[in-house]
């Protein structure tokens, strides 16, 4: 069973994001990274297709700057076989549509009975890079994946997948492309045996010539700014414990408008 | 936490990112329970040797994770963030009991001594300090006779670390003569007769890892379980003493970096006369004299820990440091517990029981005073 992973590294859910001065990006000085949660469930299960069926390959497909190697030997350790980093600064912070150009321009040279996206990076929340994958390679996509069973042949495969307030269970044909959605799995730790192993695993630098991509992005970001800073609370005070509840209601009521 | 950049590479930040998770799902959810009960579970061992935490830094063929100092460093920070440093000494008590027999065992000893505590199967604790003494470790007093293939030995240990549950104990006994060519070093299967816990001590600090005082009432030794030759047991303890001081700094920055980040939230968010007690200058300052403490302290350490990764003989610097670490450490929690006002004498916070675990590192692996004497030495 053979898996292609695309993987993105992002910025690590614990530290303080701050959008820099001249609102152009977040300040990335000082912050860790880490794999995109969503990604992490993909390796995850690529790696239990691939020990089902006791053959196949995972291979770990990123786009990001040099740091990002970190997060593709991350899931080297975890296990995966091998990985492609494509590192271009024409590409490292393009949109999703020139992201999705280059990874099907990547995927082309691999070997796969399924490609695994997240169904979203926790960054840029985009959600369109799996389908515009699926789209350029002409694959069938299902998104929001909880749990992937493969036929025996591996010409097919039941999904299950979230929709609102349950689940739907889909067949597709193989190949395709999966959204991961939290719920798949647990991931496993790169455990430090594995660690070990991944120091001499191969990982393949790329950049968009030798894809034989021209990237061209469709969108541009115009603006990053930061959530208004949230006011000071109301406090109640000095009343009788029936009259302040009264007053609290009244002010979710008339003034936060909640109730 | 600042990881000096000189000191730590990828390999480093994904074992952190691997120690760090085991944290949060294995004994992080926990802590509080096995503070109270002043125990944690066996399987935790195994749950640690399944992600090859107890590995570090010993060959692959025993089941290890070959690995520099620094990766030692990486599981010790960040099994000390879990808030429990009773867990962390318990689960690592074999980071003491094993270095003697790589340091002199036999290829057959390695092989039947170490695979089996790295895959967390074993239990194993080193027993030095007696109830007449732990500081003047030349003076022990347990004796071994050989007889025939055996040795017999009577005597006790006290305050070891893993002692009552300890499967395997890396003992030291006294073999010849007075003084520390009379020390030999054995390796005693616990479930022998003869062996005995005589008793569970309670702490002040530390509470989930077990501390045993033992008996030994002429137990059997298989002279195969001597490690060396008579009389080198007291080269076997020592070879291993810059790096038990190294996990103490290690183990005191770590709590002073937890009991200082602790404060920082607590002041941002704790009222008194109408403002957060970040609003004092007070203790603005006293929060930044416990980071400036702290970040020094780190710093020194990781150079020592880099010396002695190069191989240099860094005892003088290593016994200085031990000194420095836990004095910041206890300096850092008491002021912790300061700014916390009476919650931080409380058991509900953190801060309270970092107070306790600090104590005992000034303490523990030779004492300040035993660190002073040592760099006299070195320096008159
Ligand atoms: C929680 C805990 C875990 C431990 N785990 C282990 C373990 O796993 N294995 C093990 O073998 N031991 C262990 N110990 C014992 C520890 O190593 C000893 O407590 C320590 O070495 C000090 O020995 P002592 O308690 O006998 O104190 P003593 O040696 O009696 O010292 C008492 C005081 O006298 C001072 N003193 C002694 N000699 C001198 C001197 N020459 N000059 C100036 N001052 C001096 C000391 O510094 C100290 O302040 C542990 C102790 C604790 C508390």
């Amino acid at each position: 069973m053979k898996s292609l992973v695309c993987l993105k590294q992002v910025p690590d859910t614990e530290t303080q994001i701050k959008v820099n001065p001249e609102g152009t990006g977040i300040v990335t000085e000082g912050i860790k990274h880490i794999i995109n949660p969503y990604d992490e469930f993909s390796v995850e299960e690529a790696l239990r297709l691939k020990e089902k069926f006791k053959e196949g390959e995972v291979v770990i497909l990123a786009i990001g700057p040099d740091r990002a190697t970190e997060s593709i030997r991350t899931a080297l350790a975890m296990g995966a076989d091998r990985g492609i980093h494509v590192n271009d600064p024409a590409v490292n912070t393009a949109d999703p549509f020139a992201v999705a150009q280059a990874l099907a321009a990547a995927a082309k040279d691999v070997q796969y009975d399924v490609i695994f996206c997240g169904h979203r990076a926790i960054d840029d929340d985009f959600c369109e890079v799996g389908a515009m994958l699926a789209e350029f390679l002409g694959l069938p996509q299902v998104t929001l994946v909880t749990k992937v069973e493969v036929a025996a042949d591996k010409k097919s495969a039941i999904l299950e997948r979230d929709i609102e307030g349950g689940k739907e269970t889909v067949e597709v044909p193989l190949p395709c492309v999966v959204t991961s959605q939290k719920g798949l799995n647990e991931p496993r730790y790169a455990s430090l045996p594995g660690i070990m192993k991944a120091k001499k695993k191969p990982i393949d630098a790329k950049n968009a010539a030798a894809l034989g991509v021209s990237v061209e992005a469709k969108l541009q970001s115009k603006e990053y700014s930061m959530p208004p800073e949230r006011k000071a609370g109301k406090k109640i005070e000095g009343l009788e414990p029936p009259d302040a509840a009264k007053q609290v209601v009244q002010a979710l009521r008339n003034e936060a408008k909640i109730i | 936490m600042s990881d000096g950049l000189d000191y730590f590479n990828e390999s480093h930040h994904i074992l952190r990112r691997t120690v760090a998770r085991f944290v949060e799902r294995e004994i992080k959810p926990y802590v509080n329970e096995w503070e109270e009960a002043e125990e944690f579970p066996r399987e935790l061992y195994r749950k640690a040797a399944e992600v090859g935490l107890l590995g570090v830094p010993y060959p692959v063929e025993w089941s290890g994770f070959e690995a520099d100092v620094f990766h030692e460093v990486v599981v010790t920070e960040e099994l000390i963030r879990s808030g429990s440093g009773g867990v962390a000494a318990g689960l690592n008590s074999h980071h003491i009991a094993l270095p003697p027999i790589v340091a002199l065992g036999t290829q057959e000893q390695k092989e039947r001594f170490i695979p089996p505590v790295l895959r967390g199967e074993k239990i194993a604790a080193l027993a030095i300090t007696e109830p007449g003494g732990g500081s003047d470790v030349a003076a022990i007093r347990t004796r071994a006779v050989r007889d025939g293939d055996h040795y017999i030995v009577n005597g006790s240990k006290t305050m070891i670390t893993s002692g009552v549950r300890a499967d395997q104990v890396t003992l030291a006994v006294r073999t010849g003569g007075p003084g520390h060519k009379g020390v030999s070093l054995l390796v005693v299967d616990t479930h022998t007769p003869g062996f005995s816990v005589s008793k569970k001590l309670r702490k002040m600090g530390w509470r989930p890892s077990d501390t045993g005082e033992l008996a030994f009432q002429d137990l059997r030794v298989p002279v195969e379980n001597l490690l060396g030759e008579e009389g080198m047991g007291f080269y076997g303890i020592m070879h291993n003493f810059q790096k038990e001081r190294l996990h103490l700094c290690v183990i005191a920055n770590a709590t002073a970096q937890l009991a200082l980040e602790e404060s920082l939230k607590y002041a941002k968010v704790r009222e008194a006369f109408g403002r957060t007690l970040s609003g004092f200058q007070v203790t603005r300052h006293k929060l930044v004299d416990m980071a400036t403490l702290v970040e020094v302290s780190r710093e020194f350490t990781y150079r020592v820990a880099a010396r002695i990764q190069a191989g240099e003989n860094a005892v003088k610097e290593i016994s200085m440091a031990k000194i420095f670490s836990t004095q910041v450490c206890d300096k850092v929690c008491f002021d912790a517990v300061q700014i916390h006002g009476g919650y931080g004498y409380m058991r509900e916070y953190l801060v309270e029981r970092l107070f306790r675990d600090s104590r005992i590192l000034s303490i523990g692996g030779g004492t300040s005073e035993i660190m002073k004497e040592i760099i006299s030495k070195m320096m008159l």
